[in-house]
């Protein structure tokens, strides 16, 4: 009955998506002042122009932060915890929610080197997800990031 | 990461401006209510029937009767101001409005209502809160419904959800990682806070957690659920609810209690409100721009306060406003809290009811109500000796926020 929660398909999101979808991580890019940005947004919150385009990410970046979650307040999550969700700063600058899914959570650390992969989810849906760039060896339990 | 921030924020006005606030003194808050705070046992009132029993609480303790009400504010996604008027007999309301900021609406609230009596636009405004957080919808349904009620919004939804980011403790548990990364900040040292609001509700005949004292092992004992956050570094669940009222201060010297001044008050938004992850700076709220205009505006420093109420959700949120309201360096708020300085008898008490974390969660609205009865000296076993000046903060949302500076 509980489904994993998805994005919703709509305006901006929907285009965020897309690109995943094709396997691409891409954010948006102003095409006035060269401005990275994410969230999706209309308008460029530096040089106020309403021209930008969805540039390719280098797909590489940073754990910024992270927390373990002992015990999900989703049941979506039940089955997964303890699971470790991340926050990537990305060498473009802005930040993303996700996971390290070949990192088990007590080897995370603030500024550990990650690259991006795709999980397909619906014909339309991809997450973006992300491994470990270092080179360590990624020895199991690798279930335990999930989702 | 040495990439530079994606987006330049609007300078940050941390010296105030020097254009002072019309609204200083001008307002006051005149009455307050509380209904008993439970968990457990069966709910005798539902969500809008406990907003009605501490508000027609707050409107005797003023002095007034329900009908002088023309002006409600009430909290997001509760009873409505046109239930609450309806229910109470209010045939004349002029100033409906609500503030959509979370935890940090009630404080928000006493400057909407200041600017509304100020301006003659109402003459006594009720704000009240209260749910039955215990017994009714629980936070973990609320985070699995569908629409509307979702904390967070679309951007949560769409870019959160997804990844099992799911409700406000695990998204401020990676700010609160992220500060002990920076600055060293330990565990035992959201214990303290922790431990401190637990001791303060011994002294609070309504605190769910009297009783129940806690002590370092405890705290470091109980589980983890979003880690660096424990157990008992969470808010409690519980019923009940309470209310103010605030008025002019040529109206509140007519009236029986003695007034408690609204000095400055503002609200806060963080930079962007609505993601909490593309901070240029993460650690700046809405505090970081409020608290500088309320004590610009009531000419006071962070250091005059007697003691302070803050809105406490989780442990580190107490600390990070500590930081971000001025009473200590961003970064210091660790050291700040530790040795007792924070717990009454300290250099500044903080929640001196012991609040969300061992009173009970009534949304903020309980900390104006602690404030105000400690300017009173009302406070009988936990008063703080002599407090002329209190500070009442809000947090709500992805760092909404807002400050009220009281005296008496």
């Amino acid at each position: 009955m509980n489904a994993r929660p998805l994005p919703r398909l709509q305006g901006l999101t929907r285009e965020f998506y897309a690109w995943c979808a094709r396997g691409q991580l891409r954010f948006q890019r102003c095409a006035a002042c060269d401005a990275w940005r994410h969230v999706p947004r209309e308008m460029c919150a530096r040089c106020g122009s309403l021209e930008w385009r969805w540039e390719k990410s280098a797909g590489t970046g940073q754990v910024y932060t992270w927390t373990t979650v002992e015990r999900p307040m989703h049941p979506a999550f039940a089955g997964d915890a303890p699971y470790a969700v991340v926050v990537v700063e990305m060498a473009e600058g802005v930040r993303f929610a996700s996971t390290v899914t070949n990192c088990p959570p007590e080897r995370l650390r603030i500024g550990m080197p990650v690259r991006v992969v795709f999980e397909r989810r619906t014909r339309e849906i991809a997450l973006p997800r992300f491994v470990r760039a270092d080179g360590a060896q990624q020895r199991g339990p690798w279930g335990r990031t999930r989702p | 990461m040495s990439a530079p921030s994606p987006v330049r924020p609007p300078t940050v006005a941390r010296a105030h401006s020097g254009v002072s606030s019309s609204l200083r003194d001008r307002a006051c808050i005149i009455g307050i209510g509380e209904t008993a705070y439970s968990r457990g046992g069966t709910p005798e009132l539902s969500q809008l029937g406990l907003q009605l029993q501490a508000s027609a609480r707050a409107i005797e303790d003023a002095g007034l009767k329900h009908t002088d009400i023309d002006g409600i504010l009430p909290f997001p996604a509760l009873a409505t101001a046109e239930e609450l008027a309806a229910n109470l007999g209010v045939e004349d309301l002029r100033f409906a409005a609500t503030l959509h900021m979370g935890g940090a609406a009630p404080v928000a609230a006493l400057q909407a209502a200041a600017m509304a009596v100020a301006t003659g636009v109402a003459r006594h405004v009720l704000i009240p809160a209260g749910w039955n957080g215990y017994s009714g919808r629980r936070t973990r349904e609320i985070v699995a419904s569908d629409e509307g009620a979702i904390p967070g919004g679309a951007v949560a939804r769409d870019y959160y959800m997804p990844f099992g980011l799911t409700a406000p403790l695990q998204w401020y548990s990676l700010m609160a990682r992220r500060h002990m990364h920076e600055y060293g900040t330990t565990p035992e040292q959201l214990g303290a806070i922790a431990m401190t609001m637990r001791q303060h509700a011994q002294l609070n005949p309504n605190a769910v957690m009297r009783g129940k004292p806690m002590s370092m092992d405890e705290y470091l004992a109980s589980p983890l659920i979003a880690d660096p956050y424990r157990l008992f570094d969470c808010c409690l669940e519980t019923d009940g609810a309470a209310a103010v009222v605030v008025t002019t201060a040529e109206r509140a010297r007519d009236l029986r209690r003695r007034a408690v001044y609204i000095m400055a008050v503002a609200e806060g938004h963080p930079y962007p409100a609505d993601d909490l992850l593309n901070r240029p700076d993460p650690f700046s709220v809405g505090l970081t721009y409020a608290a500088p205009k309320a004590f610009g505006d009531a000419g006071v420093r962070p250091e005059d306060a007697d003691f302070a109420q803050i809105y406490d959700c989780f442990t580190f949120e107490v600390l990070q406003q500590i930081e971000e309201a001025g009473f200590c360096a961003r970064g210091e708020g660790g050291a700040f809290v530790e040795g007792g300085r924070i717990a009454l008898g300290g250099a500044l008490p903080v929640n001196t009811h012991g609040r969300l974390l061992s009173e009970a969660h009534v949304l903020g609205l309980g900390h104006i109500v602690e404030a105000v009865r400690q300017l009173r000296g009302d406070a009988r076993e936990r008063q703080v000796a002599g407090a002329e000046i209190g500070v009442v903060t809000g947090w709500g949302d992805f760092g909404d926020g807002s400050i009220a500076i009281l005296r008496n």
